[in-house]
């Protein structure tokens, strides 16, 4: 049938599944945004701004596990994706970005709108394309989806001049499951790119790793990111009881293994609990799932886990020996790896080990200085509160690193924050994407005063949409993290970390459309939290919280990962 | 292991427009330096061959494959052992050549090198050299009194020796281990 380019566009994201777009219109997408109201299996979300639309197609990719779709137009449109694609780029979010840009003839010369934003995302993408023919496109999309969630997954951006989302060209549907068969898909099916295909683990390398299993007598598990992606919350678990060994949690890995399951250490790294970091420096075996020994993790990748042989599983065959070296590897599916492990593997004991661990703390204790709420408080209520399964999005900064500690995540999902890049802003959009993916879970916005006012713009289409997000704000009135490494690095001379300026959050939540409360005591926490989920609308809760609070314990950059400069 | 060393990257890419770009930025983006790069088609047309020169150690030089390896449009990367490849470049020198007795001088070492004069002026010889970095630094040098006017060099291309190719039939275990399909 012969179609324009922006309806071949609909019908490739009908082939994908996709139900869901986050965008933003504009000039040069404006075909495609016509095409989009005869598609009302598509259901499009409209934010403030497309920083936000793309960390929604974000959280949603991530809460979900199916790919994001965001839309933006060319120029500022695209450009503004970018901090948004950095973010899924880093944590491995599969996404797919739609830009148009200008029409073909005046590409190039400095057009009304135009970036070349093929060119800005290259680092940040798996791959991305322009079209610049018709035929072109569907072959594109199929390919584009293809690459984003396979292997190691993340995003990939379409940009389409203007001309080809209006010329016409034949379209013939094609089954997902056919997509590989023919076309550009096919060809590179066919070829030897690594990175597109899920890695069979070798046998001989499950076999080593049994034996090496076998001769420990410390072994540590240390559960990253990877086992999120692959949702391999079950067969960590079991492969953790099975060796009977604790496990420490990366900020990526967090849902990933049972928070309140006992061979949990908490955090590991820099902000790690003593549990996790002391057994990262005892052990003589540490297998990482998923983890790629990020500086945040592996401070110091020349002692770190001095004691032991370390094993990397990984999907990413280039992520083995990039960071830290290690004594054996495994290329493959987190989930398919550790499956075949615990069908080999026969029941360990390493209580004496354990009972070592688990005599340090793996979770910090706060004492409020004052009468204000210390974040302890305000996350015990939210976990006494709120149901078990809803889903946290976090901005960054402390109370993202409050939240990590604290809450007990029970499933891979349950967390959506940014984790490598640290997009400080990322909340609210994530938590907007969570919740249209999971209408039926309560969803959570962990934030700090300092990110939420990023991108607070947002508030206007969790008001729109009637989307029944609670925000939690952590209101310290200072750029935490970095007054932190202010106060314990630079003598304490806090330069520009000071939001002494507002704005009053209540009314700015209210101005949106969205009820906003002001707390001070943990009684007045709960009443919120109890009337916002009973209301089942959103809901912003400003709490008061001591400026000076730290994060602890805490790790210097590049330090040895058991030398706290705070406990 | 520390060691820098020169590696010669023998790199099959998807003959689009952009593809350079990709692989070249991987570089800078990582920061090191490209020493020598040079791409044409090959007998594919739909595929052309990046032979890039660079410098680093041996774990940086393995990081830097991996990465390779994960563009979509590379199809296969191969450090090629100096021991067992053939690594040629071209190199065209214009020299300045004001007299009959100079020019001749010129053509003299020109024999020696195997090089071939391929443009004479009044003032001026364009020799053509092909070979390694060694013969081109020595060429260089001994032309360098009369006057050097304009060098160009293609870059190295290189090949291994004997049947092996780049093709992944024939490349080491390990490397094409890539396992099934999943999509």
């Amino acid at each position: 049938m012969q179609m324009t380019g922006a309806r071949i566009l609909m019908e490739c994201l009908l082939e994908q599944g996709v139900d869901t777009v986050f965008g933003y219109p504009g000039g040069t997408i404006i075909h495609v945004y016509d095409a989009l109201l005869d598609y009302p299996g598509i259901r499009h979300i409209l934010t403030t701004h497309e920083q936000g639309a793309c960390h929604a197609a974000d959280g949603y990719a991530r809460a979900t596990g199916k790919v994001g779709v965001c839309f933006a137009t060319s120029g500022p449109g695209a450009t503004n994706l970018v901090t948004g694609i950095a973010t899924a780029y880093v944590d491995s979010s599969p996404l797919v970005c739609i830009t148009c840009n200008v029409e073909l003839p005046l590409l190039g010369k400095d057009s009304f709108q135009e970036v070349d934003i093929t060119g800005v995302t290259m680092p940040i993408t798996k791959c991305n394309y322009l079209v610049r023919d018709v035929n072109d496109l569907a072959d594109t999309v199929r390919e584009a989806f293809a690459i984003a969630r396979s292997g190691r997954p993340g995003p990939v951006l379409i940009d389409i001049p203007k001309n080809v989302t209006s010329d016409m060209c034949e379209y013939a549907p094609l089954d997902r499951g056919e997509h590989g068969l023919s076309g550009r898909l096919g060809r590179l099916m066919k070829r030897s790119s690594q990175d597109f295909k899920a890695p069979e683990p070798d046998y001989r390398d499950i076999y080593i790793l049994m034996d090496m299993i076998r001769e420990s007598r410390r072994p540590l598990l240390i559960c990253g990111g990877g086992v999120v992606r692959a949702r391999a919350d079950a067969e960590l678990e079991a492969f953790a009881n099975r060796v009977d060994a604790p496990v420490g949690i990366t900020v990526m890995g967090a849902g990933g293994f049972r928070g309140l399951n006992k061979l949990s250490t908490g955090l590991v790294g820099m902000h790690g609990s003593q549990a996790s970091n002391m057994a990262v420096d005892a052990c003589d075996l540490l297998i990482a799932v998923g983890c790629r020994f990020s500086d945040r993790v592996a401070l110091n990748p020349a002692n770190f886990a001095r004691n032991a042989r370390v094993v990397q599983i990984d999907i990413d065959r280039s992520e083995i020996n990039k960071n830290v070296e290690t004594a054996h590897h495994i290329v493959g599916d987190a989930r398919r790896v550790l499956e075949i492990l615990n069908g080999k593997l026969e029941q360990l004991d390493h209580s004496e080990w354990k009972n070592y661990v688990f005599s340090f703390k793996t979770e910090t204790e706060y004492d409020g200085a004052d009468d204000r709420l210390t974040p302890s408080q305000v996350l015990d209520a939210i976990a006494r509160i709120v149901p078990r399964d809803a889903i946290f999005a976090t901005d960054v900064g402390q109370h993202q690193m409050w939240a990590i500690q604290h809450l007990h995540f029970e499933y891979s999902g349950q967390l959506v924050t940014s984790g490598g890049y640290g997009t400080m802003g990322f909340g609210l959009g994530a938590a907007i994407g969570a919740q249209i993916g999971n209408p039926d879970k309560v969803v959570l916005h962990i934030t700090g005063d300092g990110s939420f006012r990023m991108n607070a713009g947002e508030l206007a289409t969790v008001a729109y949409y009637g989307l029944p997000i609670i925000t939690v704000l952590f209101n310290n009135g200072a750029l935490g993290m970095v007054r932190q490494w202010q106060t314990l690095t630079c003598g304490g001379r806090h330069s520009q970390t000071t939001l002494d300026r507002g704005p009053d959050f209540v009314k700015l939540a209210e101005a949106y459309g969205v009820p906003g409360r002001r707390v001070a005591h943990v009684n007045e926490l709960e009443a919120a939290l109890r009337r916002a989920l009973a209301e089942g609308r959103g809901m912003v809760i400003d709490c008061a919280i001591a400026t000076d609070e730290m994060v602890r314990p805490m790790v210097n950059g590049g330090g040895n990962i058991t030398e706290f400069v705070v406990n | 292991m520390n060691e820098i060393k020169r590696h010669t990257l023998a790199v099959l890419v998807d003959n689009e427009a952009g593809v350079l770009s990709r692989v070249a930025r991987l570089f800078s983006g990582k920061g090191y330096n490209i020493d020598s790069l040079a791409v044409g088609t090959t007998h594919d047309p739909a595929v052309s061959r990046i032979t890039i020169e660079v410098s680093a150690d041996e774990k940086q030089a393995r990081l830097i494959c991996s990465q390779l390896r994960k563009l979509i449009c590379v199809h296969s990367v191969k450090r090629l052992d100096p021991e067992r490849a053939i690594r040629r470049e071209l190199v065209l020198i214009k020299v300045a050549a004001a007299s009959h007795g100079i020019r001749n001088e010129i053509i003299q070492i020109a024999n020696i090198f195997r090089a071939s004069i391929i443009d004479v002026s009044t003032g001026s010889l364009t020799i053509a050299l092909i070979g390694d970095d060694s013969k081109a630094a020595a060429i260089q040098n001994l032309l360098g009194e009369f006057g050097i006017l304009e060098l160009v060099r293609t870059g190295t291309v290189a090949l291994e020796r004997g049947r092996y190719t780049i093709d992944e039939q024939t490349k080491e275990k390990g490397e094409f281990d890539y396992g099934k399909n999943v999509l």
